[in-house]
């Protein structure tokens, strides 16, 4: 049965571990794209802005 | 409130209330020889109470077209108060239980006074009422301000609002009456899940909807936050409370899983429960009004949205921790040791980001209590996450599991964390949401800073000192090689410690007291004619008396 | 690389499906191979299910929430082994719908609390611990001994727990009513069925001293009673692991 205890802990361990990885590159590479800077930069200041409290319509 | 409401919408709040008087009425009279026939009373009482409400209202004029230049902030006024009554319902609820616990002859003849009863009113109290409330209110005003944009309709956000209260209101009475699951944090019986599901789509539903009509492309991250806590909440509690009722006429259930399965998914849910709960939620309350008070943006954009995917990943392997040691399988504990290490980095990330932001505004922290929350929120977020870890290391564990250890660590976040968080975040709002120029006092803010820090720290020490010589004291050996101690010694030595931490409790709970006065005050303040700021009064103050 | 983040950011629904993936999967690939366990986990083919009496015991023990003070796992360490007795086997709790291991000893374990204290020393306990133990902290439960057990429903209870993998047969759903009464019953004429049904080693007792009237108190004592002692996997040889 492929679905034993064992395969089942084996994939376990090794996809998790390369998810983990995967993930984290991903993430680094998302937050640190260069072209990202001014987007982020902008949303910062998004709750700090001075505008009057009311929808853009 | 019903004022607020178009026709169709009075028509669909109709339609709703009725279903539920009528799930209601059903519940009554299958359950009528069962506990679960009170709450279909309980719920009966909810939908007659609305339906009569909204009839009587619902000849009113409709709102103004008006009404779509501005955000709708009713929900999020009624969410704060709600909070304000829940927090400290649960805290003297924490208080009492507490009180139980060094004087357990106070358990007078009534099986709802004893202390396994009313220990899940107290968790539930503050971790759902108070807390869910507070995230409930504080994530309407956020969306709204972050995506520039109203909410999608009057209705939906009162149905949650209210909905969940309902759910509170089963829960707490339920327990009462010694209906639960016996899972932590997830007590509440088989229908009130359901009615938590439900509630809980809305409540999604009412965020992607909002964000689909933002005017602001970027989402801020505080909203990855909500989103975080909305969906992952959603899927913890389906998955954990999986159950086969007795009938459809009894409140019983028996859980899908059981033994080891059973233990893991419970501590699954668990963990993620502080994690999506009371960490997630919390944070994007503070993303939000702690830059927003300090008139800073927060010092790393970067570092939030690493942070965010670090701790949207990494928790979700962190619930095996509660398990060392266990019948649990060793290669399942080892993993969640590791990541429970591991976690300390994004939790350190948003806890300094929190920080640096407030550097260069020390002056505005020393001089403004409400500012002062909230960086003493930070501060014990990155203790309680450094503790955490530490805590799941094996060799701690086997410490410190079982102990009072685990009780300290927990109010540490609870206390520290999250009520310290919400209340500056409550603080900050209640102005701004019922116009008024400021709080009707900053000294009383002031008093409830130091009643809630004095609280929280004798609590934790009381806790740390319990728990640590407790582990000890069950391990020591005497030099024949038997057990130094009776479980009885160990008993009695927590004694002192069960005393201290009660009166820790109570000042806290003191603080919320303080905290509700100040905000009803401030609400109730009156608002003269000439200032500047009544020209920013709702448009159209008739309508106040149906709210 | 930068265009999918670009737009997943953009659009909500990116982001909702993000986040479930991101924090799912970690948990699924936890938990799915604890249900292959039973492959590896020690069998217990002598392993006795909970008589009616005792399920309804078991649910007052979770109604009065005793669950928060008293936790039924034993850790392989070795003061507790010494303490309590042999440390916890997964097998013990495959048929505890929920399990009941806690989080928490405001008491001590009860994970092998069974035989380890008489009928009556437990009624006594539980309706005034300090009549017995004087520095105890736990709350005392009078009301157990004045109120009638449910008995009416507990078929249904035995039927829901089928449903969810306990093999409980149709005889003894059946039975189930008339099996709590006769099992706190021991001179009745429903008594003699229990034993047939639920094996010879089956505690079939005046729980609470009393005849004729089945209470609270005789379910909750027939349950604290069977607390380990439902298999004999647990070898009495058993090692603890080194501290």
């Amino acid at each position: 049965m492929p679905f034993d205890h064992d395969t089942m802990v084996a994939f376990s361990k090794s996809f998790g571990l390369f998810y983990l990885v995967a993930l984290s590159i991903a993430v680094l590479v998302y937050a640190f794209w260069p072209s990202n800077r001014k987007r982020f930069e902008n949303a910062a200041r998004n709750p700090v802005s001075n505008e009057e409290d009311r929808p853009w319509n | 409130m019903i004022a607020d409401l178009t026709r169709t919408e009075r028509r669909w709040a109709l339609t709703i209330l009725s279903g539920l008087t009528a799930t209601g009425l059903a519940m009554a009279i299958a359950g009528r020889s069962d506990p679960l026939g009170v709450h279909g009373w309980v719920i009966l009482a909810a939908g007659l109470f609305g339906c009569i409400a909204v009839a009587r209202r619902f000849d009113l004029p409709e709102p103004a077209a008006e009404r779509l230049h501005h955000y709708y902030d009713g929900p999020t006024k009624a969410g704060i108060v709600l909070t304000l009554i829940w927090g400290v319902v649960g805290m003297a609820a924490g208080f009492w239980v507490a009180a139980l616990l060094a004087f357990p002859e106070f358990t007078f003849d009534a099986a709802w006074a004893s202390f396994g009863r009313l220990r899940p009113v107290h968790t539930s109290g503050v971790i759902f009422g108070f807390g869910g409330n507070a995230l409930i209110a504080t994530s309407f005003h956020v969306l709204q301000r972050t995506t520039r944009a109203r909410l999608p309709d009057q209705l939906s956000p009162w149905f949650v609002l209210l909905g969940y209260n309902l759910f509170c209101v089963l829960a707490a009475s339920g327990y009462l009456m010694g209906l639960t699951q016996s899972k932590e944090y997830a007590e509440p019986e088989w229908y009130a899940d359901i009615w938590l599901v439900i509630v809980w789509v809305v409540y999604f539903a009412i965020y992607l909807r909002t964000l689909a009509r933002r005017k602001e492309p970027h989402i801020y991250v505080a909203n990855w936050y909500y989103m975080a806590f909305i969906l992952v909440v959603a899927i913890l509690h389906i998955v954990n409370n999986l159950a086969v009722p007795v009938s459809l006429g009894s409140a019983k259930s028996y859980s899908l899983f059981s033994g080891v399965q059973d233990a893991m998914t419970q501590w699954w849910y668990g963990h993620n429960a502080v994690a999506f709960f009371l960490t997630a939620g919390f944070l994007g309350m503070m993303y939000y009004y702690l830059p927003k008070r300090a008139g800073r943006p927060i010092f790393s954009y970067r570092l939030s949205i690493i942070s965010f995917w670090g701790i949207t990943f990494m928790y979700m392997w962190a619930g095996s921790h509660h398990l060392h040691y266990t019948a649990l399988p060793h290669w399942v504990q080892t993993l969640g040791m590791a990541f429970s290490v591991v976690l300390l980095v994004p939790s350190w990330a948003s806890a300094g980001n929190a920080l640096m932001t407030l550097n260069g505004a020390w002056h505005k922290v020393r001089d403004d209590a409400v500012l002062r929350f909230m960086a003493l929120a930070a501060i014990f977020y990155g203790l309680t996450t450094f503790e955490g870890s530490f805590m799941a290391i094996r060799a701690v564990n086997s410490l410190s599991h079982y102990t009072d250890w685990t009780i300290g660590h927990v109010h540490a976040g609870a206390l520290g964390w999250a009520a310290m968080i919400t209340f500056g975040s409550i603080y900050a709002l209640t102005p701004w949401m019922w116009k008024r120029p400021r709080l009707y006092s900053a000294k009383l803010v002031e008093v409830h800073f130091w009643l809630a820090l004095a609280g929280t720290v004798i609590y934790v020490f009381a806790m740390w000192n319990s728990g640590v010589i407790q582990g000890l004291m069950w391990r020591t050996y005497t030099e024949n090689g038997t057990l130094a101690y009776s479980f009885i010694d160990s008993l009695v030595a927590m004694h002192p410690y069960y005393i201290a931490r009660a009166v820790g409790g109570l000042l806290f709970l003191l603080g919320a007291i303080v905290a509700a006065y100040n905000v009803a005050m401030t609400i109730l303040m009156p608002v003269s004619a000439d200032d500047e700021i009544a020209s920013d009064l709702p448009t159209q103050p008739v309508l106040a008396a149906g709210e | 690389m930068f265009g999918l983040h670009y737009n997943l950011e953009r659009s909500a629904i990116g982001m909702v499906v993000a986040i479930v993936l991101v924090a799912s999967i970690g948990g699924f690939i936890e938990i799915a191979p604890l249900f292959t366990i039973d492959e590896t986990v020690e069998a217990a083919p002598d392993m006795r299910i909970y008589t009616p009496l005792e399920v309804a015991g078991r649910n007052i023990y979770i109604r009065e929430g005793c669950y928060a003070c008293h936790s039924q796992m034993i850790r392989t360490l070795r003061d507790e082994v010494d303490r309590y007795g042999p440390y916890s086997l997964a097998v013990e709790s495959q048929y505890d719908h929920p399990m009941l291991w806690g989080s928490k000893r405001t008491g001590p374990d009860l994970a092998r609390l069974g035989n380890k204290y008489s009928d009556a020393w437990h009624s006594a306990h539980l309706d005034n611990p300090r009549d017995l133990v004087p520095e105890s902290k736990m709350p005392a439960y009078p009301w157990l001994l004045r109120t009638q057990l449910r008995t009416d429903d507990l078929a249904n209870h035995l039927a829901a727990l089928r449903t969810v993998g306990v093999p409980y047969t149709d005889e003894m759903i059946a039975y189930a009513s008339i099996d709590a009464f006769g099992q706190a019953n021991p001179e009745s004429a429903q008594a003699s069925g229990v034993a047939e049904r639920y094996g010879e080693a089956t505690n079939i007792r005046l729980f609470d001293a009393s005849g004729q009237r089945l209470t609270e108190m005789d379910a909750l004592v027939a349950y604290l009673q069977v607390l380990g002692t439902l298999t004999g996997a647990t070898a009495p040889t058993q090692t603890a692991e080194a501290e």
